[in-house]
C-alpha cells in the first residue's frame, strides 16, 4: 500500500500529464531512443515504472527532469502510446510550480538571445524553467 | 387456445444463484395460456428433457417455453425434445435468463425480476408460433479452396483424400505460397522446400484436385451445398498445356530487371519467368508491365526459342463460373509494410532487412546462393542484429496491436543457423519477451542461448543509423540498466505479420465477417474454430489470426473434415425461418432486392386477387432456399409485406408489449 502522500504525488502526475502507466509493456524503447540517457539518473521508461509504484519523492529530488532534452523521442517512438516525455514534464511541473521555483522569466530572454539559437530552443526553455 | 408450459432451469447455480427459479416458476402460473410452470436443475439432462416430453404429452402443451441458457446453445436440444413427443420443433420459445440476466446481476430481487419479464415476453410470442416445416436443398459435392500455400494445399489434398473434387485458387503463377520462400523450419531445423514440394507435386498429381494458378476469385453468389463462384484466370501469355518449362525463354529475354518476388524483391527476374525451380505448375508466365514485345510490339525472342510454340502474346483474361458445395478461405499473409517504422533505417540502408529478406538471404536458392553477405557490398558481415516485434504488439496506430506469434521462434532459428553455419559471426538479439508456446520450442530457444551463444538483450532498439559502412543500433539493455549502441553489418527486422490484403474483398465476397484487424472471425472461438458464422464458408491457416507451419497443417486438416462432413451429405436441411412477401401488401419498391445480401429476392409481374384488387402487379418473391433469415429485407419494406417466419413483425411486437406491461 502507497502512503497517503505518495498517492496524492502519484494522482497529480498522473492528472497533469494525462498518462495510462498501465498501457507500458516494459518493452524499454522509451530508454533506448533518449539521446540524454546518460545524463539522466532516472531513464525514460524508470519515469514510467517509478511513477507506476508511486516512487516520486525521487524524481522530484533528482535533476532528471531538466536533463531531459524535451525531444519527444520516446513519447514518439512507444508502441503503445504511453509518452514518456509527458510525464517527465509533470515531474517538472510539479516542481516548478511551487513558489519562487521560476528559472526563467520572460524578460530575461532578450539578454539571452544569440543568433545561433534556434526559435525552437527559446519555447522549449520557458516551458522547461517557468510554468 | 394455445396451452403452453413453462420450464425454469437452474443451471446448477449459475441461474437458481442469482435467480430465485421457484418464483419465477409461479409468477408464470397466472400468466394467461400458461397451463403448467415448474422448474428443474439440469433442463438439458437426460431427466430434465423427459420431463419436457412427459408435460408436453400430460397437459396436452401446444407450446413450450424453456428458461436457460442462450439459444445459441441448447435451442436445438429442446427443439429436438419437442419434436420426440410429438410437438412440432418451432412451436419451442427459450427465454435467455443466463447470458442476459443471471451472469449479469448481482441483487437476487432484480435478477429475478427480470427473469419473469423474460419469460413472459417469450410465452407472448410462443402464442403467436406457427408449426413450420424445414425444406430440404441438394449439396453440389465440389470444393474450392481460395489460396495455395500450406494451408490450402493440405486441405485440398485432405478434401481429395475422401474422394471429393476440389479446386484450388492462387493469385500468384505457382502455389506454395509462404512455405516456399523459408530456409528451414523451426523447431526440427527440416528444409522446408523438402517437406513442402512432395506436398505440391501431390496436390499437381491429385486427379481430384484441379489447380487455377494465377487466377483470382471474382464473385460469389448462392449459398451453403450450392455456390456459384465466378473465376478470373488472369493471361500467362504462355500455354499451360504447351510449355514444359525448359527455361530457354528465360535464358533469352533481353528484359531482365524485373523485382524478383519470390526472392522478396532482392534480386531480379526476366519479363518471362518462372517462380522458383520447383514452381507448380512448371510454366513460365510473362509480366505484361515488363515484356518488351507487349509494351512496345519489339521483341519475340521467347517465342522464338520456344520450341514447344507455347508463347501467345494474345492470350486474354479467361472468365468462368463453377459451382461449389463449400468454399475454404486460406488467403494467409504478409509481412506489414515498415514505412511507419524509420527509426529502423529500413529506407536508408540496404544491410537492414526483413527477416523474410534474410530467409532468403540464407536459402541456397536465393538472390545469394545462400552465402550470408551484406546486401549493400556482397561483405561477410561479423555483427548481426536482430529486433523482434517490429510493429507487433504495438497500439500506437503505427503497427499492429496482436502478438504476431511467429516471429520469437523464426528469429531464434535464424541466430541459431547463422552462428551454426558462421561461428565467426556474434548475434545479438533484442527482445521485449520471449514467447515460445510449443511442442520442444523453449528447448530451441535455450539452445540458441546455451549452445550457440546467441546474446539475447532485454530491450527494445531506439533507433538504427548508418555511420561510414557500419549500422549503429541504439537501444536498451534493461537487466544491465545500460543503454547500448552497437556497431553491426547487418539487421534483421522481424516484421509483423498481417493477413493477405486481398482477404478483405474476398470477406465481402463471402459475407464472412472479419475483425479490426481483418483476420476472419470464426464461428465460435473455442468450438466452431475453422468454421466462418457464413454456412458453408470454413477457415484455414493465417487468414484466421497468426500460427505456425504444424498449427496451420492442424486447422487445414480440420477445415477439411468440415468440408467432407458437408459434402457427405446429399440434402442440406434448411431453416424454415425465412423471409416471406405479402404479396397484397407489397408496392413493388424492389428495395427488398437491394438490401439482400444473398440475392435471395426476385420480383415477378403477378395477377393479384384480393378483397376489391384484381391486376397484374410487380411482387417480391423470396428464394426459400437461399433466404438465410436476417430479417434486413423486413426492416426496409417501407409497406410491411415482408416478414420473417418464426420472428414476425407481430411476435416481435407481442414481446416488447409483454416486457413494456
Amino acid at each position: 500500500m502507497l502512503h497517503e502522500n505518495e498517492r496524492d504525488l502519484r494522482e497529480t502526475i498522473l492528472r497533469i500529464s494525462a498518462v495510462d502507466v498501465r498501457k507500458c509493456m516494459k518493452c524499454g524503447k522509451c530508454s533506448g531512443s533518449c539521446p540524454a540517457y546518460e545524463q539522466m539518473e532516472y531513464h525514460p521508461h524508470q519515469f514510467v515504472a517509478m511513477v507506476d509504484n508511486g516512487d516520486i519523492q525521487a524524481l522530484l529530488d533528482s535533476d532528471a527532469s531538466f536533463k531531459c532534452l524535451t525531444c519527444y523521442a520516446c513519447t514518439e517512438r512507444c508502441p503503445r502510446d504511453v509518452r514518456p516525455a509527458r510525464l517527465v514534464e509533470a515531474v517538472r511541473l510539479l516542481k516548478i510550480r511551487k513558489q519562487g521555483q521560476n528559472h526563467l522569466k520572460p524578460d530575461a530572454i532578450p539578454a539571452k538571445l544569440e543568433a545561433e539559437l534556434p526559435q525552437q530552443a527559446i519555447v522549449a526553455a520557458l516551458r522547461k524553467y517557468s510554468k | 387456445m394455445q396451452r403452453i408450459g413453462v420450464f425454469v432451469c437452474w443451471c446448477g447455480s449459475n441461474i437458481a444463484g442469482p435467480v430465485d427459479v421457484e418464483r419465477v416458476a409461479e409468477a408464470m402460473k397466472s400468466v394467461p395460456g400458461v397451463v403448467h410452470s415448474t422448474t428443474y436443475q439440469y433442463m438439458c439432462s437426460e431427466v430434465g428433457q423427459s420431463r419436457i416430453m412427459e408435460a408436453i404429452k400430460e397437459h396436452q402443451l401446444t407450446g413450450v417455453v424453456v428458461c436457460s441458457c442462450s439459444p445459441r446453445m441448447h435451442e436445438n436440444t429442446f427443439r429436438k425434445t419437442a419434436q420426440r413427443a410429438g410437438l412440432n420443433p418451432y412451436m419451442v420459445e427459450i427465454a435467455n435468463i443466463r447470458e442476459q440476466c443471471s451472469w449479469i446481476h448481482k441483487d437476487k430481487e432484480v435478477g429475478t425480476q427480470k427473469a419473469i419479464v423474460l419469460a413472459k415476453a417469450a410465452v407472448a410470442k410462443v402464442m403467436l408460433n406457427t408449426p413450420l416445416q424445414a425444406g430440404t436443398s441438394p449439396v453440389i459435392k465440389r470444393a474450392l479452396v481460395i489460396g495455395g500455400g500450406i494451408a490450402g494445399i493440405q486441405t485440398a489434398l485432405d478434401i481429395a483424400d475422401a474422394g471429393y473434387e476440389v479446386d484450388i485458387v492462387e493469385k500468384s503463377p505457382t502455389i506454395g505460397g509462404r512455405m516456399a520462400q523459408l530456409d528451414k523450419t523451426f523447431p526440427t531445423l527440416d528444409c522446408s522446400a523438402c517437406i513442402l514440394t512432395p506436398k505440391m507435386v501431390d496436390a499437381a498429381q491429385n486427379e481430384k484436385i484441379d489447380i487455377i494458378s494465377y487466377a483470382q476469385v471474382e464473385k460469389v453468389s448462392g449459398f451453403v451445398g450450392n455456390f456459384t463462384v465466378t473465376i478470373r484466370k488472369k493471361a500467362r501469355f504462355v500455354d499451360e498445356l504447351k510449355c514444359t518449362g525448359c527455361g530457354a525463354c528465360m535464358e533469352k529475354c533481353p528484359s531482365k530487371k524485373g523485382k524478383n518476388e519470390f526472392n522478396m524483391g532482392l534480386n531480379n527476374r526476366t519479363a518471362i519467368y518462372i517462380p522458383f525451380a520447383q514452381a507448380i505448375p512448371n510454366v513460365a508466365v510473362i509480366d505484361p508491365e515488363q515484356c518488351l514485345k507487349l509494351k512496345t510490339g519489339k521483341c519475340g525472342l521467347c517465342e522464338r526459342v520456344c520450341s514447344a510454340g507455347a508463347i501467345n502474346y494474345k492470350q486474354e483474361d479467361e472468365v468462368f463460373e463453377r459451382q461449389y458445395g463449400a468454399i475454404v478461405a486460406a488467403t494467409g499473409f504478409k509481412p506489414i509494410d515498415l514505412d511507419a517504422f524509420d527509426e529502423y533505417g529500413y529506407s536508408q540502408s540496404k544491410d537492414v532487412v526483413t527477416s523474410l529478406e534474410f530467409e532468403r538471404i540464407m536459402n541456397a536458392a536465393g538472390p545469394t546462393g545462400g552465402q550470408l553477405v551484406r546486401p549493400s557490398d556482397g561483405k561477410h558481415p561479423h555483427e548481426i542484429v536482430f529486433i523482434q516485434c517490429v510493429g507487433s504488439r504495438d497500439t500506437s496506430g503505427c503497427g499492429k496491436p496482436y502478438c504476431s506469434k511467429i516471429c520469437c521462434m523464426y528469429t531464434a532459428k535464424h541466430a541459431m543457423l547463422v552462428r551454426d553455419k558462421y561461428p565467426d559471426v556474434n548475434v545479438h538479439v533484442f527482445y521485449i519477451d520471449v514467447r515460445t508456446p510449443g511442442k520442444n520450442f523453449d528447448e530451441f530457444y535455450r539452445r540458441a542461448v546455451e549452445q550457440y551463444g546467441v546474446d539475447y538483450i532485454k530491450g527494445m532498439v531506439g533507433k538504427v543509423f548508418p555511420e561510414g559502412d557500419k549500422l549503429i543500433v541504439q537501444g536498451s539493455d534493461l537487466i544491465n540498466g545500460k543503454q547500448l549502441a552497437l556497431q553491426a553489418d547487418m539487421v534483421v527486422l522481424a516484421a509483423a505479420i498481417e493477413p493477405d490484403p486481398s482477404a478483405r474483398k474476398l470477406a465481402t465476397m463471402l459475407t464472412a465477417s472479419m475483425d479490426t484487424n481483418d483476420f476472419f472471425t470464426e464461428a465460435h472461438p473455442k468450438l466452431r474454430p475453422v468454421e466462418s458464422p457464413t454456412a458453408g464458408v470454413f477457415l484455414s491457416g493465417v487468414c484466421q489470426g497468426p500460427k505456425d507451419i504444424p498449427e496451420t497443417v492442424a486447422q487445414a486438416g480440420a477445415a477439411a473434415s468440415k468440408v467432407i462432413g458437408l459434402l457427405a451429405k446429399d440434402h442440406l436441411v434448411t431453416n424454415p425461418c425465412v423471409a416471406q412477401s405479402n404479396e397484397l401488401l407489397c408496392n413493388g419498391c424492389s428495395q427488398c432486392e437491394r438490401v439482400c445480401p444473398y440475392g435471395a429476392i426476385s420480383y415477378v409481374e403477378k395477377e393479384i386477387r384480393g378483397p376489391g384488387v384484381r391486376e397484374v402487379r410487380r411482387v417480391a418473391q423470396v428464394n426459400p432456399a437461399v433466404c438465410q433469415g436476417c430479417g434486413a429485407c423486413t426492416v426496409t419494406c417501407p409497406s410491411g409485406a415482408m416478414d420473417l417466419q418464426g420472428f414476425s413483425n407481430l411476435q416481435i411486437m407481442a414481446e416488447v408489449d409483454a416486457i413494456c406491461k
